[in-house]
């Protein structure tokens, strides 16, 4: 039943995505960057994890997530680490997604022909 | 100054040339289908979520959580290597490029298409051309935001 959620929020974070992009001809970059500086801002004030309860990947694999999990890596290494938190825990939240579409990419361009220029 | 009209005249008229080439976007179908193609990749996410911890029930909840969006990268990655996600992304709008799965395929698109640069200036620059800014500001407000917690 909570596939219902995970379809209606993460099918409403995309169309809100749309929204963006017919009526301000924004480009892709400046959409990935603005909902991962919401989902840094929704982690931040606390917002994220209740709506995560019940969305789950609704939100969490929309890109929002990952600015979530990166203030959320941020917050949590200040709690227990200190100062060095703030520079650490961010990217160690997220090492594993960035490290992944980074290997994957480099691997498969390699492999792989340009299809859009033929 | 004759010079400098003539250039705006111009300017003005190549302008009013590119509005008019700009394929416009239908507002309402291309809504519909970004909301459900979003959705069907965030149902996709939850059923490898569900598939991972249904196999490893000790796991933690965040190691699943990296787990399955490195399966959906992985997926976005090789879609866009063969060139179906490009399909996707022109059919869908927004339901592609906002979830996970379209930072992968802001990766891996340019590094394919810029491979005939070589290795290092094609594929490895290339590579951060849009996952860049989203990463640089990404990292700098959690940056931000772990500041603020070490004073409250």
């Amino acid at each position: 039943m909570y596939y219902l959620w995970v379809f209606l929020i993460g099918g409403l974070i995309c169309m809100l995505g749309q929204v963006l992009i017919i009526y301000t001809n924004i480009t892709s970059a400046r959409i990935l960057v603005t909902f991962v500086i919401i989902g840094v801002l929704l982690q931040a004030f606390g917002i994220f994890d209740p709506i995560s309860e019940f969305a789950r990947a609704g939100i969490n694999v929309p890109i929002i997530g990952f600015g979530a999990s990166l203030a959320k890596g941020a917050i949590s290494a200040v709690r227990s680490k200190g100062l060095i938190g703030a520079f650490t825990g961010g990217l160690e939240a997220t090492a594993g997604g960035i490290a992944a579409a980074i290997f994957f990419a480099f691997v498969f361009s390699l492999i792989f022909k340009s299809k859009t220029k033929n | 100054m004759d010079k400098y009209m003539e250039v705006k005249k111009r300017n003005e008229a190549y302008n009013r040339y590119v509005q008019a080439k700009i394929p416009k976007t239908k507002a309402w179908p291309s809504l519909f289908n970004s909301f459900w193609v979003g959705g069907v990749i965030c149902s996709i996410g939850q059923g490898i979520n569900d598939l991972i911890l249904l196999w490893f029930p000790n796991m933690a909840e965040q190691t699943a959580w990296a787990y399955t969006l490195i399966a959906l990268i992985f997926i976005a990655s090789f879609l866009t290597a063969i060139g179906v996600y490009d399909k996707i992304g022109k059919f869908a709008g927004g339901g592609s490029i906002v979830p996970i799965t379209g930072f992968s395929n802001s990766i891996t698109s340019p590094a394919l298409e810029f491979k005939h640069e070589g290795i290092i200036y094609g594929i490895c620059v290339k590579m951060f051309t849009i996952a860049g800014p989203v990463i640089v500001s990404g990292v700098v407000a959690s940056f931000i935001v772990g500041i603020i917690y070490l004073f409250i």
